[in-house]
């Protein structure tokens, strides 16, 4: 196998087979809770990214000098200390999705998929690899957050990209899109029941698209076969 | 001389799902009956669009789960989930609220979960609960009956423009059409303070309980005790839950009647009698056995009370309902009666 075609494997396999949000059902307690708008979702998806990056990247580094032994609290630490990183930054620079995300930045450190990719992932495979294990998963969960949180947010609010401002800056606030006018608002969609319906209206939709693409390549080879016959 | 030999079953009874769901429709009709003389048109026309977009609803789902339509539309039970819906909405819901409700009592709780047989909570109350959650204003706009503070009824087109078009007819004053329900009224006066006496001074309260409302939980009751003569329902559930809202009302009734309303009163008043008789003893969703449906029926009425007295809402009813649906299967567990004969350690 060339690099290449090893590191798309990872890649998609963070990214779909294996996603944290839709597959492993990791890290539910960020995502059902800041998935109520697109960019709420993005601003966590993105801070969870640069830690799933980083953590894995400083396990992979250390994962020849720490004892197995001990290499659960050494993990704490290292993901703690990245999430502390993070949180500050984002205080710093996103002061406006930093109040709005409150008190979920801390509590990345708690995402079990951080510490799941550093004990099935870093701590047994070379930097680069644990590198884009962290980008794959990383935008896995991204990709989760920013779907929920689009389907909510049009079905709550009936609009898109709203507070787009505590991301992107002042031009964000040219962004949201109102897609229905004088939109009456449906709460369920906002409140967290509408979090864990929407939820399984996504894996819904992931299991029906992974059946129909395994029904393609069943049928893929008789094709062939036939063809070859003919 | 030989006499007529017949093998078994010796019951003649038609027990075929759309016997009972059909019988489940009559029983409704002198509640609705009642309704409508003191809530006027709007209970009409809020069935109809409930009973029009089930059926397409159901027809839809059924096509696209690939079911015989006429066999699962025969039985009529899109119907009963629509009129049980419509029923417990406010008189001038707006038309796409009724829509957005049938939508997801039929469609999610109803055929995502596998269909009639398989949905594991009660789709009317589940689409009750959506629009309670989602819409409370307009939830909680309840019609003031006939015959109360208010010179003339609507008349019928008046009503369809207030559901199709949000319009209220001007020669009414704003307020003058909607209040509080009398739960609601209880409500808020027990927190101002007031004692259960005073409050029942208030002109939206009669006989025994609301004005108007009184009535149509008499109707409801007559086509419940009619429902279980005929075996459509089975009385352990209406009994338990009437039940328990006896025991608890009156165990606090007792300790102090000046802050609890009398039991009479909460037997008789919001959903009570139409949610035992009618929403409670759904069979898919109620418990199976007989000594679990008694323990089902209590557990409903002890926390419609609790909702009521100590919730933040004035009815409980649908939540409670719901959440002795997701308790039923393991009553059932633990209720399952003793073969004849085996012996239990």
């Amino acid at each position: 196998m060339s690099r290449t075609t090893d590191y798309l494997k990872i890649l998609k396999d963070g990214v779909w087979t294996q996603n944290t949000g839709f597959v492993a059902l990791l890290g539910l307690c960020p995502l059902l809770a800041t998935s109520n708008s697109v960019i709420n979702g993005l601003g966590l998806g993105l801070a969870t990214l640069l830690v799933l990056l980083m953590s894995n990247v400083a396990i992979s580094l250390i994962r020849n000098l720490v004892r197995p032994e001990v290499r659960i609290p050494v993990f704490v630490l290292v993901i703690a200390c990245v999430v502390t990183a993070v949180e500050l930054a984002m205080h710093a620079f996103l002061p406006g999705l930093y109040t709005v995300l409150g008190i979920f930045i801390p509590l990345i450190v708690t995402n079990c998929c951080v510490i799941g990719r550093a004990e099935a992932f870093a701590f047994k495979q070379s930097v680069a690899r644990s590198a884009v294990d962290g980008i794959a998963t990383g935008l896995g969960f991204l990709l989760a957050l920013v779907l929920l949180g689009a389907m909510r947010e049009v079905v709550g609010q009936g609009t898109l990209f709203s507070q787009a401002d505590l991301l992107f800056g002042a031009w964000g606030q040219h962004l949201t899109l109102h897609l229905v006018d004088d939109y009456r608002g449906f709460l369920l969609a906002i409140l967290p029941p509408g979090a864990f319906i929407g939820l399984g209206l996504l894996i819904a939709l992931k299991n029906i698209i992974d059946a129909r693409i395994q029904r393609r390549a069943a049928a893929q080879p008789t094709a062939v076969l036939q063809e070859a016959r003919a | 001389m030989r006499f007529k030999t017949v093998t078994s079953p010796h019951i003649l009874q038609d027990t075929r799902v759309g016997q009972i769901m059909r019988r489940v429709l009559y029983a409704m009709l002198p509640g609705i009956a009642a309704l409508t003389w003191f809530f006027g048109w709007g209970i009409l026309i809020n069935l109809t669009i409930a009973t029009t977009v089930a059926l397409l609803a159901e027809t839809a789902m059924l096509a696209a789960r690939g079911k015989p339509l006429a066999l699962h539309l025969g039985d009529s039970s899109a119907i009963v989930t629509a009129w049980l819906l419509a029923v417990a909405l406010p008189p001038l819901a707006p038309w796409w609220m009724t829509m957005i409700g049938v939508l997801s009592a039929i469609i999610v709780a109803k055929h995502l979960y596998g269909g009639l047989g398989y949905n594991p909570f009660n789709p009317a109350m589940i689409g009750y609960v959506v629009l309670l959650i989602s819409f409370p204003r307009e939830m909680s706009t309840w019609l003031i009956p006939h015959g109360l503070d208010q010179p003339q009824a609507m008349t019928f087109l008046e009503t369809a423009r207030a559901i199709f078009n949000s319009e209220l007819p001007a020669r009414f004053a704003p307020d003058a059409l909607t209040g509080a329900t009398p739960l609601d009224v209880l409500r808020t006066r027990l927190g101002l303070g007031k004692t259960v006496t005073e409050i029942r001074n208030s002109p939206v309260f009669g006989i025994v309980s609301g004005h108007g409302w009184e009535w149509a939980a008499l109707g409801f009751l007559l086509g419940g005790l009619w429902l279980v003569y005929t075996r459509a329902a089975d009385w352990r559930i209406p009994a338990g839950m009437l039940g328990g809202i006896a025991v608890i009302s009156s165990t606090f009734y007792l300790i102090n009647p000046q802050h609890y309303a009398p039991p009479w009163f909460h037997l008789w008043s919001g959903a009570a009698i139409f949610g035992a008789f009618f929403i409670a003893t759904d069979p898919v969703t109620a418990c199976a056995t007989p000594r679990g449906r008694l323990i089902y029926g209590a557990g409903i009425g002890i926390l419609v009370y609790i909702i009521r007295g100590f919730g933040g809402y004035p009815d409980g009813v649908a939540f409670s309902v719901l959440l002795m649906n997701i308790a039923a299967p393991t009553i059932d567990l633990y209720t399952q009666p003793k073969v004849f004969g085996a012996r239990h350690r």
